[in-house]
C-alpha cells in the first residue's frame, strides 16, 4: 500500500508510545491549533545550562493525528538537551523536508538521517500537501515558545 | 464490487444515473472511487456541464444590457433559470435572488438587518436567535451583527441524542428577537429539526425568520410557500449545479421594504451624480454582472433533479441511510453522532472511531478510493458540544449505492487494524 511511505513504522510506534508527552514545568507556554483540522497542541520549554540557552525540557499536551503525534514525540527526542540555535536549525531542517513535495533536497540522505534522525521518516507526509501542516504543528509551537522564553531570560539578565 | 441496486426498496437507478456523472467513474489510487462527500460538494451531470459549455460557446454576451441578439439570448437563459429555481421551489420568480453561495445569501440577511429601517432594524436591545449546530456560514454573519449592533446573540442547544433542545423555546425567542436563523438539516448530525414549532414561535413574538436549507434543497422537496419562513438560503454546488452561484429567497413585501446592499449596475432604476433609485426585487439585490454562466448551470441541475423527482431521491437517500446505519453498527469502536434513525436524520453520517483521529481514518480510507470528509466540517460549536476535536463524515446523493457503503465499512475495517 502506497500509504505505508506516509504510516512509517517509526512513526505509528512514536504515535503509539510518545516520548516526553504531558506538561511539565517550564518557562515559556504556548497554544497552537490547526484550524482547518482541529489539531491543538499546549507546549512548554524550559531552559537551562550555563548560559541559559539550553533546551533542558520539551513537554506537551496534544490532541491530533498520528501524524501531529509522532511528530511531537519526535520533535521531543531532538532538541531536548540541545541549544536553543541547535534545536531551531533542526526545526528549519524539517520544514525543509517537509516541503519537498517528495522531491530530492539537495542534502545527501545519510546528512539528512544525521540531522532529524527518526524525523526522516516524514519524508513520505510530504507528498500528502493536506498532511504537512499535521507534521509541522509541534515545530512552529517550538519555535514560537522557544522565542519566548529567550526573551524572558533576557529580560531576566537585564532586569 | 457487486451493484446491490435493487436489492433494498426505494433505490434509483443508480446505475442509469451514475452514466451522466462522468468523474463517477474515475479511479483513486488504484481504486474505484467511492465518492461519499457530497455533503461537502456535490458532483455534476454531463447536463450541467453542457448547458454551461453550450452558453459559452453560443450564447454569452452580458445580460439586460443590450439589444444584439446574443445579449437577448443570454438575458433569456439568464431568466430562464430564475424561472426554473422559482418553480423548484414554489416562488413567484421576484423572489428569487442569485448570490455566489448560501454563505453570501445569509451574510446579505445580516447585513440588511443592520442598516433596515423600523421594524426589521437589528439594535442594541434586540436578540438575534439561532442554535448550536450551525455551519459557520450561518453563525458568523449573526456574530458580526450583534458586534456590530450591540444586539444580543442567544441559540438553542442540542440535547445529547443530537436534537436541538426546544424545552426552553420561550425564553429563547422572547419578544426582543428580531430574526431567528437556523439550519433545515445539519452538516454533522443529519438532523432536520421541527421546523413549523420555531418559526411559529418566530412570528408569534414578531420575527423574522431565515433558513439555511443548504443541506435539504439537494435532498428534499422544498417549498417555500408552505413553509412560511421568511428567507430561505441555499448553495448551488451541493445540488448538481456548478460553484459560484446560491440563492437567497425572500418574501417580495419584504424585501421591497428593505434598503439595498451592494450598488452598482443592475441594481438601480436611474442614477444622477447626487442620488439613486433602485430597481424592483430581485435586480435590487444583484449589482453588477451575475455569474451568468453558473445560474444557467444551476438551472441546468434543478432541471436534472426534478427529472428524478425530489420525493424519489428523498426515498433513496433515506433507504440508502437505513442500510448504512445498520451496517456500520459491524464496525467495533464506531460512534455514531447525531440521531440513531434513518427517520430523525438525512444522508450524512458522522461518527467517531476509537481514538483514532479522523485525519488518519481520512487518509486511510482515501487510499482504498473512499472519499470522505474529516474535520469539524465548519460546525466547531457542534463538536465542542460533543467533547469531540472532529469527525470523520460519509454522506449519499441520488448517485450514491448500496456498494458504496460496503466499500465504507470494509475501509473502516482495514483502518482499524492499521492502527490497531
Ligand atoms: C448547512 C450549511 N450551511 C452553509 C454552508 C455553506 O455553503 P457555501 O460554502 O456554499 O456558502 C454549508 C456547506 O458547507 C452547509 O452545509
Amino acid at each position: 500500500m502506497k500509504l505505508d511511505s506516509m504510516y512509517q513504522d517509526v512513526i505509528l510506534d512514536h504515535y503509539r508510545n510518545p516520548h516526553g508527552k504531558g506538561l511539565r514545568d517550564g518557562d515559556a507556554e504556548v497554544h497552537h491549533v490547526n484550524p482547518t483540522c482541529g489539531d491543538e497542541i499546549t507546549l512548554r520549554v524550559r531552559l537551562g545550562g550555563a548560559d541559559g540557552q539550553t533546551i533542558e525540557d520539551v513537554s506537551y499536551a496534544s490532541q491530533g493525528c498520528s501524524i501531529s503525534q509522532a511528530s511531537a514525540s519526535v520533535l521531543n527526542d531532538l532538541v531536548v538537551g540541545h541549544t536553543v540555535a541547535e534545536a531551531l536549525a533542526t526545526g528549519d531542517v524539517f520544514l525543509e523536508l517537509m516541503q519537498s513535495r517528495g522531491h530530492e533536497l539537495d542534502r545527501s540522505d545519510e546528512e539528512l538521517e544525521e540531522i532529524l534522525d527518526d524525523g526522516i521518516a516524514f519524508a513520505g507526509v510530504a507528498k500528502y500537501p493536506a498532511r504537512v501542516k499535521c507534521a509541522l504543528l509541534s515545530w512552529m509551537a517550538l519555535k514560537d515558545a522557544a522565542s519566548q522564553a529567550v526573551q524572558k531570560e533576557q529580560e531576566r539578565k537585564s532586569a | 464490487m457487486t451493484s446491490s441496486t435493487g436489492v433494498l426498496p426505494g433505490l434509483l437507478d443508480t446505475d442509469a444515473i451514475r452514466k451522466d456523472f462522468p468523474i463517477l467513474d474515475r479511479e483513486v489510487n488504484g481504486r474505484k472511487l467511492a465518492f461519499l462527500d457530497s455533503a461537502a460538494s456535490s458532483q455534476r451531470p454531463r447536463q450541467v456541464i453542457d448547458a454551461m459549455s453550450q452558453y459559452y460557446e453560443r450564447h454569452h454576451a452580458n445580460v439586460h444590457r443590450g439589444v444584439h441578439t446574443l445579449a437577448e439570448e443570454a438575458t433569456a437563459l439568464y431568466e430562464g433559470a430564475r424561472d426554473k429555481i422559482a418553480a423548484f421551489i414554489n416562488a413567484p420568480r421576484e423572489e428569487v435572488i442569485f448570490t455566489k453561495n448560501v454563505s453570501e445569501s445569509i451574510n446579505l440577511v445580516a447585513n440588511l438587518l443592520g442598516t433596515a429601517d423600523e421594524p426589521y432594524r437589528v439594535g442594541p436591545d434586540d436578540e438575534i436567535v439561532i442554535t448550536e449546530m450551525e455551519h459557520h456560514s450561518n453563525i458568523v454573519p449573526w456574530q458580526l451583527l450583534a458586534q456590530r449592533t450591540g444586539a444580543t446573540l442567544k441559540w438553542f442547544r442540542l440535547d445529547d441524542e443530537g436534537h436541538l433542545d426546544l424545552s426552553d423555546i420561550e425564553s429563547v425567542i422572547t419578544d426582543k428577537a428580531k430574526i431567528v436563523a437556523f439550519s433545515v438539516a445539519s452538516n454533522v448530525l443529519g438532523t432536520r429539526p421541527p421546523l413549523e414549532q420555531i418559526i411559529r414561535r418566530a412570528h408569534d413574538v414578531g420575527a423574522l425568520t431565515l433558513l439555511d436549507a443548504a443541506q435539504l434543497a439537494p435532498h428534499a422537496p422544498l417549498d417555500v410557500q408552505a413553509l412560511g419562513a421568511d428567507f430561505v438560503g441555499f448553495t448551488g454546488h451541493k445540488m448538481l449545479g456548478p460553484t459560484g452561484i446560491g440563492i437567497l429567497w425572500g418574501r417580495q413585501e419584504l424585501l421591497q421594504d428593505l434598503p439595498p446592499f451592494l450598488g452598482g449596475g443592475e441594481m438601480i432604476e436611474t442614477v444622477t451624480m447626487e442620488q439613486s433609485t433602485f430597481a424592483p426585487v430581485p435586480y435590487k439585490y444583484e449589482a453588477g454582472t451575475p455569474p451568468i454562466a453558473e445560474a444557467i448551470g444551476l438551472g441546468a441541475a434543478v432541471d436534472y433533479l426534478q427529472s428524478i423527482g425530489m420525493e424519489r431521491i428523498a426515498e433513496h437517500e433515506h433507504a440508502l441511510t437505513a442500510y448504512a446505519l445498520e451496517r456500520l453498527k459491524e464496525v467495533e469502536d464506531l460512534r455514531l453522532i447525531g440521531p440513531t434513525t434513518a427517520e430523525e436524520r438525512g444522508a450524512v453520517l458522522s461518527f467517531t472511531l476509537g481514538d483514532i483521529h479522523p485525519h488518519d481514518v481520512g487518509q486511510v480510507l482515501d487510499e482504498q478510493g473512499v472519499a470522505v470528509r474529516v474535520g469539524h466540517h465548519c460546525a466547531r460549536p457542534v463538536c465542542l458540544r460533543y467533547g469531540i476535536p472532529a469527525t470523520t463524515r460519509a454522506s449519499f446523493y441520488l448517485y450514491s449505492t448500496p456498494a458504496e457503503v460496503d466499500a465504507l465499512v470494509d475501509g473502516l475495517q482495514t483502518v482499524r487494524r492499521f492502527f490497531a
